[in-house]
């Protein structure tokens, strides 16, 4: 029983945060220490930080917590990371955007309509093949929603990849 | 171009601007270098151009791979950084055993390769190779220079990482348009790497969380690396040694650290260590490695290393705590540092026993070779360690060889010993020897190589000649490739396989045709006058010994097993297929 159970907290997500200088190579820098350690990365946001000539990178990825620790270690010895955080678990406000293309006729639409309303998703692109939905919160909701509008038709998928902030003073 | 504009004199170029190399150049001088190690071509002419009038001694190599071993070996040997100038493409690629190399054991290299001009890159132009993305994953640190104004900046940061905190290689990639184009930029002192920290002190509470630990120990071992090597702390190490009562070992990067020879020093441990330092490993109840990471050739098998033990780790890299195992207690800090700030916390421990049970097992099993049967490398290095009296420099390649140096090759202070140890290297040995005879002329050299490895990097016997680098080559001849030709034998039902090195030349007429001193010695009688011959001799010689061929390497403690099931003699039985790597 205990297989099942370790391969579970294995897959779990980690998200982390990086601070970093806005240079050439340093997202491969960061990939390269995940890769080595056959570790996979499931999203990745690079985005410009308040500072000029820093970024921030937020990762989702999964695998096994020791060789997490020593991620984060490397990570954070790199010369252009200023720091690197793991926030899995803790209160940050964390936020992702999903735009779902579903390929359907008109006259059978309302379902879709009526789960889209429900997650509060917007109809962004309303064609008489299909439509596009956008929805954004939590990881785990948009998985929710995206789980029932497979059946309706889903034919793309674009995410943007989690996104998370510290609550008040504390560092991102 | 018009009549008229043809007939006017030529406006002189505005003298006043540099070129980005002698910018960078002017630098590498204002960073104290004095050397540079290195093989031209199209994309770095402008800076071996820029050489030309520069106090910077320039030393032609014949092989990048040379040149970065030669920059390692002057880098361990010194303390100080070796450089190396290379071209683009196949001459920077030739580089990356080096960087490798050096990043294994934590040595300060600054590689600077030329690059193909700007507009050029990615375009698959002659000689481009994605250098800086070939080299990721061994380097501490690297630039491609984008702007000739970044150079003193730059050069200024590569020098700081690759020293600082826990030394490495650091590459500097400068496309030719970058070092031939104007550049004014001044010298630049301030640093501003906000993601780069170097630790000092250590924290007062590790300290005395230490102390705590280490008055209770009845059976403590010291446990010493390369960091200790690399922060000078030797005398620190064996004042603690001392205080505490507590014998100490070193990895093979770590020989030298404190005096190999002291009644404490148990020598070398791990996979072919002494018996008696593995024995003490495995019945210490408490170990404190400092500036050592739990290296899978010292550990064996990890679940039974030290298994009861209280585990102190001392370390300037924090990335290294916790990486192979847990120790008990974790102190961040430059060896140095630490080991002097814990000499007033620490007592004597009551260690009487456990001392005189060390000097029980250094009585039992002492390093032993046969008297009889030949010539032997254990023979010509032991004798080598007593006429030198442990005061040269010793390099060694990687081998069978490497592991005799080790043992019989006692080091009494730290940078008097130079091997590739993470890495591994093959060919390393030769030309770190030429780097530390560069680094320190007034030593004594040696350099002790196997048949196989010299052969990938003896190029460099041309370098040593023109410069007149008098190191003394010491050549262990068993026509194999000797650590493989064991394992096969012990291992693999003695089914050999790639290992036999028909085909090697004379090496003495070899060394002559390059104009060194060759030198043979056939029988164990010749030892010492052949060795004195060599060291009497004032340029650079290649002595070859002609050993034995089927010797192997004892004690031994097959890769993945516990250190409790070290090879002492050797075995009349066939063995398992070692568990762990290599
Ligand atoms: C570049 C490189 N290639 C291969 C190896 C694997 N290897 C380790 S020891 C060894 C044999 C070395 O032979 P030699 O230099 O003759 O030394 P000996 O063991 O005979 O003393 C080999 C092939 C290595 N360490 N480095
Ligand atoms: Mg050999």
């Amino acid at each position: 029983m205990a297989a099942p159970e370790a391969a579970q907290r294995r897959r779990r997500p980690h998200t982390l945060s990086l601070f970093v200088a806005n240079k050439p190579g340093v997202l491969v820098r960061v990939a390269l220490v995940f890769a080595r350690r056959n570790y996979n990365i499931e999203s990745l946001v690079v985005s410009p930080a308040a500072r000029g000539d820093f970024s921030r990178m937020t990762v989702t990825c999964s695998g096994d917590p020791a060789t997490l620790e020593q991620i984060i270690k490397q990570l954070t010895k790199l010369v252009d990371v200023v720091h690197a955080t793991d926030h899995t678990g803790d209160a940050s406000y964390e936020t992702e955007v999903a735009l779902v293309k579903i390929v359907q006729p008109m006259d059978r639409r309302t379902e879709t309509l009526q789960i889209a309303e429900h997650y509060g998703a917007k109809v962004v692109d309303y064609g008489p093949e299909s439509l596009i939905l956008r929805a954004y919160g939590g990881s785990e909701k948009l998985d929710a929603m995206i789980e029932l509008l497979r059946p309706k038709g889903l034919t793309d998928l674009v995410r943007s990849g989690k996104i998370l902030m510290a609550r008040g003073l504390q560092e991102t | 171009m018009s009549a008229a504009s043809s007939a006017a004199p030529p406006t002189p170029p505005p003298a006043a601007t540099p070129t980005g190399a002698e910018v960078l150049i002017r630098c590498l001088a204002r960073e104290g270098v004095r050397r540079i190690f290195g093989l031209s071509g199209g994309a770095a002419i402008p800076i071996f151009d820029a050489l030309v009038d520069s106090q910077i001694e320039l030393v032609l190599v014949r092989h990048e791979q040379g040149a970065t071993h030669i920059a390692d070996g002057y880098a361990r040997a010194s303390g100080r950084p070796g450089v190396v100038l290379v071209t683009s493409g196949p001459g920077a690629t030739n580089t990356v055993t080096g960087l490798l190399t050096a990043h294994m054991d934590s040595a300060p290299l600054i590689v600077i390769s030329g690059q193909t001009i700007r507009p050029n890159l990615g375009t698959d132009a002659f000689q481009e190779a994605d250098v800086t993305g070939i080299t990721y994953p061994v380097v501490k640190h690297s630039y491609l220079v984008n702007d000739a104004a970044e150079i003193p900046r730059i050069v200024r940061e590569a020098f700081h990482i690759a020293t600082t905190g826990r030394p490495g290689p650091v590459l500097v990639d400068i496309p030719k348009d970058v070092s031939q184009g104007p550049c004014s930029a001044n010298f630049v002192d301030a640093l501003d790497l906000p993601g780069y920290q170097t630790p000092g002190r250590a924290a007062p509470e590790a300290l005395s969380a230490a102390a705590a630990l280490l008055a209770k120990a009845r059976q403590p071992v010291l446990y010493i690396g390369h960091g200790a090597v690399i922060s000078g702390a030797g005398k620190a190490v064996m004042a603690l040694a001392k205080q505490m009562r507590a014998p100490i070992v070193n990895t093979l990067l770590g020989k030298g650290a404190a005096d190999e020879t002291h009644p404490l020093h148990l020598g070398m441990l791990g996979m072919h260590g002494t018996a008696y330092a593995n024995r003490a490993v495995t019945h210490c109840d408490l170990i404190m490695a400092v500036g050592a990471r739990w290296d899978d050739r010292i550990t064996g098998k990890l679940d039974e290393f030290c298994k009861d033990a209280v585990k102190i780790h001392v370390d300037v890299d924090p990335a290294e705590f916790n990486k192979v195992l847990r120790p008990n207690l974790c102190i961040l800090g430059d060896a140095k540092l630490v080991c002097e700030e814990l000499l007033p916390l620490v007592q004597p421990c009551n260690s009487e026993e456990w001392l005189e049970q060390c000097d029980k097992w250094r009585q039992k099993y002492p390093l032993r070779y046969p008297k009889r049967g030949g010539l032997r490398a254990q023979h010509v290095l032991d004798r080598l360690d007593a006429i030198t009296g442990g005061r040269s420099i010793i390099t060694a390649d990687v081998g069978q060889h490497q592991m005799w140096a080790a043992q019989f090759c006692r080091t009494r202070e730290g940078r008097r010993w130079i091997t590739s140890g993470g890495a591994g290297t093959m060919g390393f040995g030769f030309p770190a020897a030429i780097g530390a005879k560069f680094a320190r002329p007034e030593e004594e050299v040696w350099a002790v190589v196997g048949d196989g490895g010299f052969q990938m990097t003896l190029a460099e016997l041309a370098t040593a000649r023109v410069h007149n680098v008098a190191v003394k080559v010491l050549l262990i001849n068993n026509n194999y490739l000797g650590m493989v030709r064991q394992w096969q034998e012990m291992f693999f039902e003695n089914r050999l396989s790639g290992v036999d090195l028909e085909g090697n030349p004379d090496f003495v007429k070899l060394a002559e045709a390059y104009g060194v001193k060759g030198l043979r010695i056939r029988r164990p009688a010749d030892v010492d006058r052949k060795i004195e011959e060599a060291r009497s001799w004032p340029g650079p010689v290649l002595l070859v010994a002609e050993v034995v061929k089927e010797d192997n390497v004892f004690p031994m403690i097959p890769a993945g097993a516990p250190i409790a099931n070290m090879i002492i003699e050797p075995p009349r039985t066939p063995l398992e297929k070692p568990s762990g790597s290599t």
